[in-house]
């Protein structure tokens, strides 16, 4: 077998092996959601599937595939179809640059425990998360219906607002750990996580972070008593199951980035690296699901003041802060 | 193995850019556009430009695309527009052979001359690419760069008197 | 350099195969019974009332020119980021004046109330 075959298949399992991972992780985080929400309320929650209701995702990956698929005569046929895929694709394709574990040394080679190190990690994260709003639009102007365009339009609107403090929240982060490179990021937290150093930042890029989800407190994208289900409102079957999946993979991936820049990755004292990641990535998600059980949702005004008036000022300060302060500290 | 990827990439970007005038529906126009800009960005990467790819990516495909999405829905030009034919289109095409044969024939005949710049790959590699174009932005080309700025206010202020009905 | 490119390559590959096949399989396994009233674009159980593609506001479009203007100053930040040490005092104040320009437009607009939502 010639070597570049080897390498090759190599690729394909290890990325097989994430990809079969991360859809299980999301299929459960729909259960441990729908769970946690349900004991919020005071009620079990699924709990008829297998014990504890455990094969409930199971039961949902079925009934999404049998439901019947179908296409709205209105509709655009090709954007139709190519947007859920494309909503699945960029979620998907983010995890690629998230180091969960420290490089491992086998037969004297440096390993990282990281599908591609890239040393432009940082801004291939916000570039796909730019390209992410492509599926939701796309799927909403596609579908010729009035509820589903007002969500497209509000959730564009929403991402791209939210976006800008995302990006300035992560400034801060490269300059104090000058590297774009994901596994240098969390090396330099090795001491203590940016989440203390620069806690501003951390608070900036966990509420952007929130609203670049489309969850409760701002998922007017899919506000369900006024936009029925807002962009996917004509989606069905499976191809809103892509949705579904690509959104429960994008918290999963905010989760990790969350870990990731601000509370040192995979460092932490006596249990290894992937169980530290783990821990802290599901605490996140865990986070996620209990600001969905607490909060109301915002007005459509209120998220875009708080977008523009509060978030953008407040970070564009905390860059410049923190610049000066670094500046100040080395003389 | 990076000539294949060159020409997979470029067929790729070249149809996806024609497709982009041909397509009767805008959305679909602009889709194609995201398609020659990731294209574009795939490139770079050959290149040893990886800040580049991203830049392209995140200010071309991610924001400007978004922009002349958002006219389009603001315009409403959702609805196909009906196809005339022209004998434009007959001229066009014949004038874009002719420019292709002629650039072709020049490119060939010709030996490419200039200097190369002080940036190599091994600076590169060795230095990061964004690292050196942080430098060199901020020190060689800071009066651009500066002038960029001024560029970017007047597109505020552009767009607002263009939005507000008085100003 | 360029192999750590190559698995998110494959990837692309992975997941769009992935989108396609659960798509495919759920055409194959689901019900497929089309009619007119199903094809409808969803009215809340009414008739259609107008089209959909309505107009809506330019506020729409205010976001996203200052989005790309912001995008811009972000992406201008990046390279700054990474050398800012290097540069020191000088590299600050450079991009101090870069920033204050911007911010005198960020100003202008919120004065002229392009930033309100009634």
């Amino acid at each position: 077998m010639p070597e570049w075959l080897i390498i090759g298949l190599l690729i394909v399992a290890k990325l097989g092996l994430i990809f079969m991972v991360l859809l299980t992780l999301a299929a459960y985080l729909v259960l441990a959601e729908r769970k946690i929400l349900g004991r919020m309320q005071l009620r079990p929650g699924p709990n008829r599937v297998g014990p504890f209701g455990l094969m409930q995702p199971l039961a949902d990956v079925i009934k999404l595939l049998t439901k019947e698929d179908f296409i709205p005569a209105r509709a655009d046929k090709w954007l139709f179809i190519l947007a859920p895929g494309l909503a699945a694709v960029t979620a998907l394709l983010t995890f690629a640059v998230v180091p969960f574990g420290p490089p491992l040394t086998l037969f004297g080679h440096q390993v990282p425990l990281v599908v591609c190190d890239l040393n432009i990690g940082v801004l291939f994260f916000l570039g796909l998360s730019s390209l992410a709003v492509y599926g939701m639009t796309l799927g909403g102007w596609a579908s010729n219906s009035k509820y589903s365009l007002m969500g497209a339009i509000r959730g564009l609107s929403q991402l791209i607002s939210y976006e800008l403090s995302m990006g300035l929240a992560l400034v801060p982060v490269v300059m104090l750990a000058r590297s774009f490179s994901l596994t240098d990021i969390v090396m330099a937290q090795a001491d203590v996580p940016f989440a203390l150093v620069n806690p501003l930042a951390f608070l900036i890029f966990l509420i952007s972070a929130v609203a670049e989800s489309k969850r409760i407190p701002f998922d007017l994208p899919e506000a369900e008593n006024e936009l029925v289900g807002g962009f996917h409102t004509e989606y069905s079957g499976m191809r809103f199951g892509l949705f579904f999946v690509g959104e429960y993979i994008n918290l999963i991936i905010l989760g990790s980035m969350l870990t990731v820049f601000f509370l040192g990755g995979w460092m932490g004292p006596f249990l290894p690296g992937v169980v530290w990641f783990s821990i802290k990535v599901l605490f996140v998600c865990f986070f996620f699901i209990w600001v969905r059980g607490t909060m109301p949702r915002l007005r459509y005004d209120q998220l875009m003041h708080f977008g523009w008036k509060i978030l953008l000022p407040l970070s564009l300060l905390n860059v410049l802060l923190t610049g000066a302060l670094l500046l100040w500290r080395q003389g | 193995m990076l000539s294949i990827l060159f020409y997979l990439f470029a067929t790729v970007a070249i149809f996806s850019a024609f497709y982009v005038t041909k397509a009767r529906n805008p959305v679909n126009s602009a889709l194609c556009l995201v398609t020659t800009f990731i294209c574009f960005a795939v490139l770079y990467i050959t290149l040893d430009a990886p800040f580049m790819a991203a830049i392209q990516i995140i200010v071309y495909a991610g924001a400007i695309i978004v922009l002349i999405i958002f006219v389009i829905m603001l315009l409403n030009l959702g609805t196909a527009v009906k196809k005339r034919y022209t004998h434009a289109l007959a001229w066009g095409a014949a004038l874009s052979v002719i420019m292709l044969f002629i650039t072709n024939t020049f490119i060939r005949r010709g030996v490419p001359t200039g200097k190369l710049g002080d940036v190599t790959t091994q600076m590169i590699h060795s230095y990061g690419h964004t690292e050196l174009i942080g430098m060199a932005l901020f020190t060689e080309f800071l009066l651009p760069f500066e002038i960029a700025s001024i560029l970017l206010l007047v597109a505020i202020v552009g767009a607002i008197i263009l939005s507000k009905r008085q100003v | 350099m360029l192999e750590n490119y190559l698995p998110i390559l494959v990837l692309v590959g992975i997941a769009f195969a992935f989108a396609v096949a659960v798509v495919i399989l759920s055409r194959l396994v689901g019900p497929n019974k089309p009619n007119d009233i199903k094809l409808a674009p969803y009215e809340c159980g009414m008739p259609l009332l107008s089209s959909a593609r309505d107009r809506f506001s330019i506020k729409f479009y205010i976001v996203a020119v200052t989005f790309i203007v912001f995008d811009i100053e972000v992406a201008f930040l990046y390279p700054w980021a990474v050398v800012f040490k290097q540069l020191g005092w000088y590299g600050a104040v450079t991009m101090g004046i870069f920033l204050f320009v911007l911010i005198v437009g960020f100003v202008y607009e919120w004065k002229k109330g392009a930033l309100e939502w009634e």
